[in-house]
């Protein structure tokens, strides 16, 4: 059974309409799932909708079998959820160890051993540890924001558009970065606006149009349809 | 029954309670004491009415109440006493030149701030205000000890323009209407707090300066005998008609010259307040009002519609302060004397707050309620108060620690009781007794 | 020499130390007003009056202590009785935070109604100050007044200018300095004190972080109310205990609060002595102080005074002005909006 699986999911914010129109979206343990397609398609709202911050009016959520549906995103991060936002997803003011600590809040075990992992992966953040995260690049600060996701030890780590702003430099080396975490067994799910680049590292890939799922496949897959080349990818 | 009628129908009932609430007092007190109240009531109506045209238009939160219903007062005082004989000969050529040193650094300072570069405007602007200020005491102090010297214990002070009273309100609302200018120019623009701060600061300093200045107030020698824009009673009670009256209702003269003296100020009250009511209202329902509350439900939208907030916000907030001023020159007038030292903030300043939300903010006709009503109860909480804490404290022995302390405590529980009024219609009828007719979320 | 000496000594006498110890209790109460504003979001206009309440207590605790034969021989026994003080204000702000604010912070209502809502607690604290103690001045000053007498500081230099320095004074800046110290070790090393300030820095964030909101807001009343209690304490063993004084120094607190930058608790304290050093300046007469310095045909006639010191409040907001126009962030970069 997959480890993370989102059935059906309908919905929408408040009492407006529904955004999400049966979506499905799923991933294992050390794949990477991405979330495609064009604005205002829901990439960002299926996201928050596995997350739990929109309510569902039908379908649910399984986080390894277990049915997570009802859970507030608070509860979700104690199931071993990770959730790095697009936007202010640091805290600016707090040093770089601050925030992975901040990160680590709800645990009550020695955390310094997943910091250490986390600077393993990211070494720039260990020569910048004592620096505040608001001084930082977009780059770095978006490294700040994964270690921080990532001091949970969650399973499941979600991002959204992580390389949002960055150049495309730094955008190859994230997603390098994002890779690597994948292979130390943690499920990925992703929502990118560079679509080509994020396919190409993905395992799965979920094309939503209108809140529902257009083209479900492998990225590979994907990435060789030419119907999906045509109308996502430009060409 | 539509949500319009129901309200008219709503604010009629409210507006007839407040009558009965008066009226009760006139039946089982005393007419003199129902028509003291109400002249305070109306006072308090017009001040509500300026705050409200602050908050209920344009979401600005003034805490400086106090210092412009002071400045309305000093209006009165300048305008309408009598000038002190020898005044302005034993200080006015100093006075003359203080004020041309006080112009003069506002003009340098302006030239400071547009011709000098920034790294030296900080520095070269705080030489020239300081150098200005100096200046300016050098002729200020000698002006105002030889005013100050001009008989102490009656005068020691300029004195006035000697032109009728109810000039100093209009003058009292001008006085009012310069500071919040100043005031706003400076905090408006910024976080929605700075406004409060700053309002809070200039009415103490506004205070300070009626307090100290002697030459120009008195200070706390206080400024008594203003001119009366209706007979004293003294001189009522001496006319033909009013013992004509008295012996109508079977009154005595000196009751009658009363109440007809509190009567014309009520009439002369009212006429202001509709006025402003009036004006109030049109202002609010023409196209300047309904651009305000666009505003003030959603600043970006307007913002982005190329309104200049802070501008029409500075418009506002200098109207409503003229209005406080008004208000408060119309209380001096009533009082017949400008008394510095009885200004304090929760009376003047919080306590006009609460009248704003009880009655309904952005409500002109819930504004005038609320000052109408929590001017009855705060009036009504103290004696009410003393006497509950000896009723209270009957069964204890006289004398003992416990009833002395609560029948001490007696007078003090209106502010408890502000406190509580005000909490409680926040949280459950954040909307004021007569809400606002399209009602913001 | 010995006229700079002269000259320095009445400085000190009538300057640095009152200006020191005013700021030290400014200080401190900008910095809870500013720990509400960072956590919370609004300027708490009952903060001098809370002020006022938890001295109250301490007031009461003293005379109890006093009846009791309790004292702490040559300082203070109000130090003795803060304690209660801190416990009867953290009480009495919970239980406000529980009925009044909860609810606007739930509704995630707008700052100006907390500040609003404020201002009905603030007629409450105030009633409740009234009901307690009244509204006449209250000294409850005990143990030695001062550590250096002005007469034993002249014999002692030789000097012809004395220098007193009051115990009052000494335990303000000891007693400051420790709360200080305290709170920024809270803030800075401890993991509550981190969450606070992550809160403080996005909410949003923190609560993904499994920051409980609740907690964080507790323990920010609970240290605002300490702060509070302490600075009303400090400040009425200094000049008298008077429950409408607490309500002006609302104004220099505040302003304090946003030289130093809204939020910003370092700033909170640097902007209390720059007020409180601008206030005692400008309001102090230099005619004895120039006496000393300068040649005697250049003696001033007058007192060589800005401000009259009822214009002291003049000072605080000639300051505030002048931060709004030139630097509305205040010094160490605070919020604006």
């Amino acid at each position: 059974m997959t480890f993370l699986v989102a059935e059906e999911m309908t919905g929408g914010y408040g009492n407006g309409p529904d955004i999400l129109h049966a979506c499905t979206i799923a991933v294992d343990r050390g794949e990477i799932a991405v979330i495609v397609g064009p604005n205002g398609a829901g990439k960002s709202t299926a996201m928050k909708a596995v997350f739990g911050m929109l309510p569902l009016r039908s379908g649910r959520v399984l986080l390894d079998g277990r049915d997570i549906t009802t859970l507030s995103p608070q509860e979700r991060v104690h199931a071993g959820m990770g959730f790095v936002p697009q936007v202010a997803n640091v805290f600016v003011s707090m040093t770089v160890e601050e925030n992975l600590e901040m990160g680590a809040y709800i645990r009550d075990d020695d955390f310094s051993g997943t910091m250490e992992q986390v600077f393993a992966l990211f070494p720039i953040l260990r020569q910048k540890r004592r620096q505040p995260a608001g001084e930082l690049s977009g780059g770095q600060r978006q490294q700040v924001a994964v270690g921080r996701a990532l001091m949970t030890k969650p399973t499941l780590l979600m991002l959204d558009e992580p390389t949002a702003g960055v150049s495309p430099i730094v955008m190859d080396e994230l997603f390098d970065k994002i890779l690597e975490v994948a292979a130390t067994g943690i499920a990925i799910l992703m929502v990118e606006q560079n679509a080509r680049q994020a396919l190409n590292i993905a395992d799965h890939g979920y094309v939503l149009v209108q809140g529902r799922n257009r083209y479900t496949d492998t990225g590979e897959a994907l990435l060789a349809d030419p119907e999906v080349r045509r109308t996502f990818l430009g060409g | 029954m539509s949500p319009g009628l129901s309200l008219r129908t709503r604010g009629i009932l409210l507006y007839l309670a407040m009558a009965a609430l008066l009226l009760g007092v006139g039946f089982v007190q005393s007419w003199t004491v129902a028509l003291t109240i109400l002249n305070l009531c109306l006072i308090s109506a017009v001040m509500s009415l300026g705050v409200n045209m602050q908050w209920g238009y344009a979401g600005l939160f003034n805490a400086g109440i106090m210092g412009f219903a002071a400045l309305g007062g000093i209006g009165v005082v300048l305008t309408s006493m009598p000038p002190v004989r020898g005044a302005l000969a034993a200080g006015g050529v100093n006075l003359g030149l203080a004020a041309l040193f006080v112009i003069l650094t506002v003009v340098a300072a302006l030239v400071v701030r547009r011709r000098v570069p920034s790294y030296l405007r900080g520095p070269v602007g705080l030489l020239v205000v300081l150098a200005g200020y100096f200046l300016m005491r050098i002729f200020l102090d000698p002006a105002s000890e030889a005013i100050e010297a001009i008989d102490p214990a009656s005068a020691g002070y300029l004195g006035g323009l000697n032109l009728p009273v109810l000039l100093g309100w209009l003058v009292g609302g001008v006085f009012a209407a310069g500071a919040a200018w100043l005031v706003g120019k400076v905090s408006l623009g910024l976080r929605s707090d700075y406004l409060a701060i700053a309002t809070l600061g200039i009415a103490e300093i506004i205070l300070a300066i009626l307090k100290n200045e002697n030459w120009l107030t008195r200070g706390v020698k206080n400024v008594t005998g203003l001119p009366r824009p209706i007979p004293v009673e003294r001189d009522l009670q001496t006319m033909p008609w009013i013992a004509d009256l008295a012996s109508r209702f079977g009154s005595d003269v000196i009751t009658t010259a009363g109440i007809v003296s509190r009567l014309a100020y009520a009439l002369l009250f009212t006429i202001v307040l509709l006025l402003i009511l009036w004006l109030a209202e049109r202002a609010l329902h023409s196209p300047w009002g309904r651009m305000m509350r666009a505003i003030r439900d959603n600043r970006d939208a307007a913002e982005a519609m190329g309104k200049d907030v802070t501008r029409r916000h500075l418009h506002v907030f200098v109207l409503g302060s003229a209005v406080v001023g008004i208000a408060g020159a119309m209380l001096v007038t009533l009082d017949g004397q400008f008394t510095p030292g009885s200004y304090n903030p929760l009376r003047y300043t919080f306590l006009i707050w609460v009248m704003v939300i009880v009655g309904g903010s952005g409500n002109n006709w819930g504004a005038v309620l609320g000052g109408f009503l929590i001017w009855y109860v705060w009036v009504m909480a103290e004696p009410f108060g003393s006497s509950i804490m000896s009723t209270l404290t009957a069964g204890m022995t006289p004398g003992s620690f416990w009833q002395q302390h609560l029948v001490a405590a007696g007078p003090h529980i209106r502010f408890l009781l502000m406190g509580l009024i005000l909490l409680l219609v926040l949280r459950f009828a954040p909307q004021g007794l007569i809400p606002e007719r399209s009602a913001r979320k | 020499m010995e006229n700079l000496l002269n000259a320095f000594v009445l400085l000190s006498n009538f300057v640095l130390v009152p200006a020191i110890a005013y700021g030290s209790q400014l200080a401190l109460g900008a910095l809870g007003v500013t720990l509400i504003y960072a956590v919370l979001r609004f300027s708490n206009f009952a903060h001098g009056d809370l002020m006022a309440l938890g001295t109250t207590a301490v007031i009461l605790a003293t005379w109890g202590l006093q009846a009791a034969g309790i004292g702490l021989g040559v300082l203070p026994t109000a130090l003795l009785a803060l304690p209660v003080g801190i416990l009867a204000a953290a009480v009495l702000v919970l239980l406000t935070d529980r009925w009044v604010y909860r609810f606007y912070r739930r509704q995630r209502s707008d700052p100006v109604i907390f500040v609003i809502a404020s201002v009905g607690v603030m007629f409450i604290y105030n009633a409740l100050t009234r009901f307690v103690i009244g509204t006449d001045e209250r000294r409850f000053e005990d143990g030695a007044r001062f550590v250096i007498r002005a007469g034993d500081f002249r014999e002692m230099t030789g000097l012809a200018e004395g220098l007193a320095i009051r115990t009052s004074q000494v335990i303000t800046v000891v007693v400051m300095l420790v709360s200080v110290a305290f709170v920024f070790w809270f803030l800075q090393k401890t993991r509550t004190g981190k969450a606070m300030r992550a809160y403080s820095d996005n909410e949003d964030l923190a609560l993904l972080s499994g920051i409980n909101p609740d907690r964080v807001v507790l323990i920010t009343w609970i240290i605002a109310a300490a702060l509070a209690t302490i600075a009303g304490t400090l400040y009425g063993l200094d000049k008298s205990f008077r429950p409408f004084t607490y309500f002006q120094l609302l104004l220099p607190i505040f302003a304090a609060a946003i030289v130093g930058g809204v939020g910003q608790p370092l700033g909170a304290i640097v902007g209390g002595f720059i007020i409180a050093f601008s206030e005692v300046m400008v309001t102090y007469a230099y005619k004895g102080f120039l006496g000393y310095l300068l040649p005697e045909a250049w003696q001033p006639e007058g007192l060589v005074q800005m401000l009259g010191t009822d214009y002291k409040f003049a000072v605080s907001f000639i300051i505030l002005v002048v931060v709004l126009l030139v630097r509305p962030t205040g010094i160490f970069r605070g919020r604006v909006i």
